[in-house]
């Protein structure tokens, strides 16, 4: 509701509202008026900045690879089941 | 992912899942292959140790291959594995409130570096020429998975599907059963955890 509010964004809401922004789920006066806090803030705009480089990094923390022994634990674990539903 | 190579993904992966319906054992080794790291992140979201994450990977296995007949093929393989995941997870791991952090308020950034008006008043040090894989390469990956490590189990869960398995927001929410808001502010709050520890890492 806070948005509906004529004045200017506070950093402090800023903040709280770049998730909605990357998302998508702002409506177009609410992303108007994010952006136009934006235009004049280079601290804001450095904040989005390193949210959109915190995403990127975090996916780059993929997985290890499969092993060989699991793989092989795995095909144990298939030949069980098969075997007992015979 | 372009969309093209997603789409060829997609159809590579339902030729694994047809295989596996018709009892194919190499299909179901390369479906798990595909899946087992993934799956062993996420349960450990919820799991109090790795051994138990394993059993919860190695039960989920168990159910997908007696219940491979009931996947309708409605969302994708690996959302409904995820999801039978997560109900296992849920049930065998540690209530949700003992995992609960002491002290998170839910604010993005610590307030005493906003001014009396909200205005940055220590505002975040402006980006750094350092590249990105020379950050991950000095320390900044154990950073990001201790941060990842402490966060309350549905926001880990959240930002392990959307950010590093690259689920979309409809699939989390199914895979988790819960709202777009919910997903929404618990994704803000794990997100803006990263951030901060992103920023301590570039400033120490």
């Amino acid at each position: 509701m806070r948005l509906l509010r004529r004045d200017p964004l506070a950093c402090r809401e800023v903040v709280e509202l770049v998730t909605d922004y990357l998302e998508g789920s702002m409506s177009r006066g609410e992303r108007r008026r994010f952006e136009a806090h934006l235009a004049d803030c280079p601290h804001c705009t450095g904040y989005l900045a390193q949210m959109r480089a915190t995403i990127r990094l975090t996916g780059r923390l993929e997985p290890a690879d499969l092993t060989a022994e699991m793989r092989d634990d795995l095909g144990e674990l298939f030949r069980r089941l098969r075997d007992e539903e015979r | 992912m372009t969309p093209r190579r997603a789409d060829s993904a997609a159809a590579a992966e339902a030729e694994l899942v047809a295989r596996l319906r018709a009892g194919d054992e190499a299909a179901f080794v390369e479906l798990a292959a595909r899946h087992q790291a993934a799956m062993l992140r996420l349960a450990s979201a919820f799991v109090p140790s790795p051994a138990v994450a394993e059993e919860v990977v190695q039960d989920t296995w168990v159910a997908v291959l007696r219940g491979i007949d009931r996947f309708e093929g409605r969302a994708s393989f690996k959302t409904w594995l995820l999801a039978i995941l997560v109900n296992r997870a849920k049930s065998t791991g540690m209530s949700e409130a003992r995992n609960v952090p002491i002290g998170d308020v839910g604010s993005a950034v610590d307030p005493s570096r906003f001014d009396a008006g909200g205005a940055w008043s220590s505002p975040p040090r402006h980006w750094v020429e350092e590249s990105e894989d020379r950050l991950m390469a000095r320390g900044l990956r154990g950073r990001l998975e201790a941060t990842l490590r402490r966060l309350p189990p549905r926001q880990r869960a959240i930002v392990i599907l959307r950010d590093i398995d690259g689920l979309d927001s409809d699939e989390v929410c199914r895979v988790l059963d819960i709202s777009a808001g919910n997903q929404r502010v618990l994704l803000h709050r794990a997100r803006s955890r990263l951030r901060q520890a992103l920023e301590e890492f570039i400033d120490a």
